[in-house]
């Protein structure tokens, strides 16, 4: 009886083993074999979502804001393996530009190898080498052209793509009209050192869900980018003494701070 | 044996001159000689093999550069602020004067020799030729239109789909195929034909007068280390003393946040003046006269002021009046009447 308790306990271990291999073989890393992975940006304010004109919002120095405009680049997305494989996607494919204003710019699809995947790395804005290429390859989100969601963020009279763009209000602003406007860029310059703001950050997804990419799957690794974050950090902006900030220096010591906006919710792994 | 070897060299010649006269018969029908290097001038800064200069290319560029709908209320056109007979800049105009009257800080730059020039604007902020004109475009004193609806309004005009298919083989329009064409009407913009241009290629026994070699003179002592030859501009960025001006210009500081860059400004070529006052980024010179008096006499210590003009513990150039009077004659050789009269860079 003690035996035949011990075969049937046996053989359903081996089955629960089994279908859960079934279900979830790790693949192996090959290249050749691709599917999609998408990262969802969800911007949102501390402890709040963002809603664009309508949501008020506290900045570390007690100043109220809102935000009416929130648009960012996100490029050179690197993936690693839980096995230490790195990818990096085709440069082509790995430009995205967020728009709050628009839903569907908010999941950057790119392609990777079927595999499961520890952390994501990516470029805020764009990299000195596309900022300096000849005006044919800048298409998509890069033509300077763009459409009517996307222009504006390229700087013609200092030729260059904004990173992030951020504007909206607040009652302490120390601009005549009260608003206030961020248009944070700058990829070192081309004939003479200028001011770099091109920030790479590293996403560890081992603690809120690996993704696990597959033909038959769908993976959303679904991020949260903390706008709070552009304003609060190593500096706590004061909307008072800069309500505008551009292609200064200063501009710097935003860029340090909203390096550090990205956290990682959840992922979403799912059949298709 | 001898006799074979002179007719086979013979007929070798008389092929060579075949080919050639040909060419040139095939080009004087076609009316364009594509980019032709200057002898007296460097290699060109542009990167010609990425965008080869055609008959047609440069001729959508042109309909393109006098093109009114590049601007808002389709009021203006490139060559609105670089009209050719003052040198393709914007004569009698301090600063630039954009669409509703709107005016700018700074003085419009001539569109001459640009093949050869390694960054535009007076502050140097735009690198590549075929990104310059978004600047005009889409300042909100000068165009203040969006590339978007400009290419929108071209793609509305069967003139522009077909210029676009002559120039690039399909119809489409985008940023960069706009870009190309309006670069290679500009890189076409060559003045090279002044009388110092001759005088330094031996052409047609030109030589300069004794005023203007006296003045050649002096300017190669006082004025080339900033103004090289053969384009007058060493592509440097300098405070020239000039002064700070009402709006507080930083010049190439707005661009480089270096304080070592403040009130410095990228050094003007002097070719074609004649027809290009006022000078200086902001216009402020009516008269080249009144430029060599700066020099001279007028020259302010400001932040980052250029060494060049502080030697000898004295502001400025030591120059006389007479040495005024010769490096007027000698600038006067850098005037290109065909330049502003060729035809093919004209509205058609």
């Amino acid at each position: 009886m003690k035996r035949l308790l011990s075969i049937i306990s046996l053989s359903t271990l081996l089955l629960i083993t089994a279908c859960s291999k079934n279900n979830d073989t790790k693949p192996d890393f090959n290249e050749s074999e691709k599917a999609t992975l998408s990262i969802q940006f969800d911007n949102i304010v501390g402890d709040k979502n963002l809603v664009l004109n309508n949501g008020t919002y506290v900045n570390a120095l007690g100043q109220q804001f809102n935000v009416s405009l929130l648009q960012y680049f996100i490029s050179n997305i690197k993936v690693k393996t839980t096995e230490g494989q790195e990818y990096t996607v085709p440069q082509d494919s790995s430009y995205f530009l967020i728009n709050e204003g628009d839903a569907a710019t908010q999941f950057a699809k790119v392609k990777v190898p079927v595999a499961d995947y520890q952390s994501l790395t990516f470029t805020i804005g764009v990299d000195s080498l596309r900022s300096t290429m000849d005006v044919s390859k800048r298409t998509g989100v890069l033509d300077p052209a763009g459409d009517h969601n996307t222009s504006g963020m390229y700087w013609s009279w200092n030729s260059g793509y904004i990173f992030l763009k951020l504007e909206g209000s607040a009652p302490d602003a120390g601009s005549a009209d009260k608003k206030v406007r961020y248009h944070i860029g700058g990829f070192g310059g081309y004939s003479a050192p200028g001011i770099n703001n091109i920030k790479t950050t590293t996403i560890d997804l081992k603690a809120a869900g690996i993704a696990k990419v597959r033909k038959d799957r769908s993976s959303n690794i679904h991020l949260f980018a903390d706008i709070m974050k552009v304003f609060n950090g190593s500096t706590n902006v004061n909307f008072a003494t800069n309500p505008s900030v551009m292609s200064g220096s200063f501009s710097s010591l935003v860029a340090n701070n909203y390096v550090n906006m990205f956290s990682h919710d959840h992922t979403e792994n799912q059949a298709l | 044996m001898k006799a074979n070897h002179w007719y086979i060299l013979f007929a070798i010649v008389l092929f060579i001159v075949g080919c050639s006269k040909n060419e040139v018969i095939k080009e004087e029908i076609e009316g364009f000689l594509g980019f032709k290097k200057p002898g007296n001038f460097p290699v060109p800064e542009y990167n010609l093999a990425a965008n080869p200069i055609t008959k047609t290319g440069f001729e959508l560029g042109r309909a393109l550069f006098y093109e009114p709908r590049f601007s808002r209320d389709n009021s203006i056109s490139c060559g609105s602020c670089h009209i050719q007979s003052a040198a393709f800049t914007h004569h009698g105009h301090d600063v630039s004067h954009g669409i509703e009257d709107r005016l700018g800080k700074r003085n419009s730059p001539p569109i001459m020799n640009l093949a050869w020039r390694k960054t535009f604007m007076w502050d140097g902020g735009v690198f590549d030729l075929d990104l310059q004109p978004i600047a005009p475009i889409t300042a909100h004193e000068e165009m203040d239109e969006t590339l978007d609806r400009v290419l929108a309004k071209l793609k509305a005009m069967p003139k522009y789909t077909n210029l676009f298919k002559a120039a690039f083989g399909t119809e489409e329009i985008t940023t960069a195929k706009t870009m190309k064409a309006l670069s290679q009407f500009m890189l076409m913009c060559i003045s090279s034909n002044s009388k110092y241009d001759k005088v330094m290629r031996g052409e047609d026994k030109q030589a300069f007068t004794a005023e203007e070699a006296q003045g050649f003179t002096l300017f190669k002592q006082h004025c080339a280390s900033c103004h090289k030859e053969p384009l007058f501009t060493d592509e440097s960025f300098r405070n020239n003393g000039i002064g700070i001006g009402a709006v507080d210009d930083l010049g190439r500081y707005e661009i480089t946040s270096n304080d070592a860059d403040r009130y410095k400004f990228k050094v003007p070529g002097l070719r074609n003046l004649q027809y290009t006052a006022p000078y200086m980024h902001d216009g402020r010179f009516y008269t080249l006269k009144g430029v060599l008096d700066h020099y001279s006499s007028e020259v302010k210590q400001t932040p980052n002021l250029d060494p060049s003009l502080q030697q000898n513990g004295r502001l400025g150039i030591s120059l006389s009046e007479a040495d005024k009077t010769y490096l007027l004659a000698f600038l006067n050789t850098l005037n290109d009447d065909t330049f502003i009269k060729d035809k093919t860079l004209s509205e058609q």
